[in-house]
């Protein structure tokens, strides 16, 4: 598949903007670490929100009709891709009212229950997200309850990161933020690994057999019919070298993985101070973005078998 | 009515008339412009709803050139419907041809993803998905002559490979043929129940090319005295 900038861009921001908001939410019901003032707590919300928002409209850049981008909204009941913008608005509100309830020191339960519900909702979207690209039988790597659990797990971890970060810039305690962020990272990563493993077995999929029906004998490709590219190569003609795909594994687990875990015990230490959990948000945020370059990348679609692939 | 095509793999000659004829009648119909970019240039590409490729079937000295056009298969469980957020793509209950609302399309790429077939193509001159229409207004128009009254493609063909018809009449044209020479969908296993079927080769006795007689000097001499008389 052709990796696609602005959705790498905006699964990686709204990821850890969703991830944010809910951890915010527990950090929040919990007074982890002391506890954020209330000025905090809005303004780690509104950078959430923001994150969140600059994702969708960069969204919308991978649109080649963007003015009809508004009717997006109105499958809700089949497509994920529909259901996922719905999940993103209804969050909104609801995001806006804890944040409201907050600042205007609303009675608990009212905070607490549009908490929750928000974290829900942040959890429902991401979870859409990566059912937009589960839900594909045309693409063997990414028809996998891996991939939902991929995206949950690594939105989550960047969005504990940021967490981190506004706990040290707060001078908060920052151990429970520590023990919180390496436990989704551990998890992240080892779905991730999981998931890599899973993919280099080909798996029961179709073949240029099945995809011409001429089943009893070896099948090769002659001519593709076309002089130049079609859409059909340009859009899913795109293929990574199998040692490339190996090297970008070890920059997703080195940076995104290792490196922010590093930076936890940095911080543990008091060591590095601010410049550690910078360093720790960075590397996650890149590291995930790699991760999803390489999501992308690596997915081979069907529609190879007929421009001469064997299988997929 | 479930409308589709059949395409007779054993006679299909790989002309590309077919995707000429599509090109020509769709560019100019409600789906149209098909675009082309740099149609004269050096990297010549464009949209197209039937595209022809040519496979090589099993090793020599058994191998066997297929040809293979594929447009939309106008499945019955099309996963392209199912995920267009904008309700842009939809499948027609009354003959099952699926179809792409150009005023609703946001062009996100999202339906070709969900093709095996690869069908859909993305017309980057409107910002628009295309795809095969069957000639949905070509096979409704009450003007043209009943014979003409089919897409251009089946027209078209000089070899005849191409049928269209209604699958759901099991005495159909097209269902009885599909029945006696075991037409196939492509791809069954992903479940998308395809419409359009094709049919394998037939099975043919193996025509000897071996013109070196046999038996020795009085064959051979047999053989060029009955060319002679043949003469």
């Amino acid at each position: 598949m052709h990796p696609a900038f602005s959705v790498i861009f905006f699964t990686v921001a709204s990821g850890a903007g969703f991830g944010l908001f809910s951890l915010l939410f527990l950090a929040d019901m919990f007074k982890l670490g002391g506890g954020f003032s209330q000025w905090q707590l809005v303004a780690g919300g509104l950078i959430a929100m923001g994150l969140v928002v600059f994702g969708l409209l960069a969204s919308t850049f991978h649109l080649a009709n963007p003015k009809n981008a508004w009717r997006a909204f109105s499958r809700f009941r089949t497509s994920w891709l529909s259901r996922e913008g719905v999940f993103a608005v209804v969050f909104m509100p609801l995001a806006l009212i804890y944040l409201a309830s907050i600042m205007f020191d609303a009675p608990l339960w009212l905070r607490g229950t549009f908490g929750f519900l928000t974290a829900v909702l942040a959890w429902i979207t991401v979870f859409s997200t990566g059912m937009i690209y589960a839900c594909l039988k045309t693409i063997r790597q990414w028809n996998t309850p891996l991939v939902p659990a991929n995206y949950l797990a690594l939105g989550y971890a960047s969005g504990s990161l940021l967490l981190l970060l506004g706990a040290v810039v707060a001078g908060l305690d920052t151990t429970p933020f520590i023990a919180m962020s390496a436990l989704i990272i551990s998890i992240a990563a080892v779905l991730k690994a999981i998931y890599y493993f899973w993919i280099r077995s080909p798996g029961l999929t179709p073949t240029i057999n099945t995809a011409t029906g001429l089943t009893r004998a070896k099948v090769k490709l002659l001519d593709t019919g076309h002089t130049h590219g079609t859409f059909l190569t340009q859009e899913f003609g795109f293929r990574i070298a199998r040692q490339q795909a190996g090297l970008f594994k070890v920059i997703v687990f080195v940076v995104g993985f290792a490196l922010p875990g590093l930076m936890l015990v940095w911080v543990f230490n008091q060591q590095g101070g601010q410049a550690a959990a910078i360093i720790a948000v960075v590397a996650g945020l890149a590291g995930a973005a790699v991760e999803r370059w390489l999501f992308f990348a690596e997915a081979r679609h069907v529609v190879n078998l007929y421009h001469g692939a064997q299988r997929c | 009515m479930r409308l589709g095509l059949v395409i007779d793999l054993d006679v299909c000659v790989g002309c590309h008339a077919c995707a000429i004829a599509c090109k020509e009648w769709n560019a100019s119909g409600t789906i149209g412009p098909l675009s082309d970019y740099q149609p004269y240039g050096a990297e010549p590409s464009g949209v197209w709803f039937n595209r022809i490729r040519h496979f090589e079937m099993d090793v020599y000295p058994n191998n066997k050139t297929v040809n293979f056009p594929m447009s939309c298969m106008h499945c019955e469980d099309a996963d392209c419907v199912t995920v267009c957020p904008t309700g842009a793509s939809y499948k027609r209950p009354e003959d099952g041809i699926v179809l792409i609302d150009q005023d609703k399309c946001m062009g996100c790429n999202y339906c070709s993803w969900a093709c095996p077939y690869g069908a859909r193509e993305l017309d980057r001159s409107s910002g628009t998905m295309k795809k095969c229409t069957l000639c949905v207004d070509r096979i409704y128009d009450q003007e043209l002559p009943v014979e003409e009254r089919q897409p251009a493609c089946v027209l078209t063909c000089p070899a005849h490979a191409r049928m269209f018809g209604d699958f759901d009449d099991p005495d159909s044209a097209v269902s009885r043929t599909v029945r006696e020479r075991s037409g196939y969908p492509l791809m069954p296993e992903l479940n998308y129940n395809p419409t359009n079927q094709y049919l394998p080769s037939r099975r043919m006795p193996v025509i000897p090319v071996d013109t070196k007689p046999k038996g020795g000097l009085k064959a051979s001499i047999k053989q060029f005295a009955n060319k002679l008389v043949r003469r």
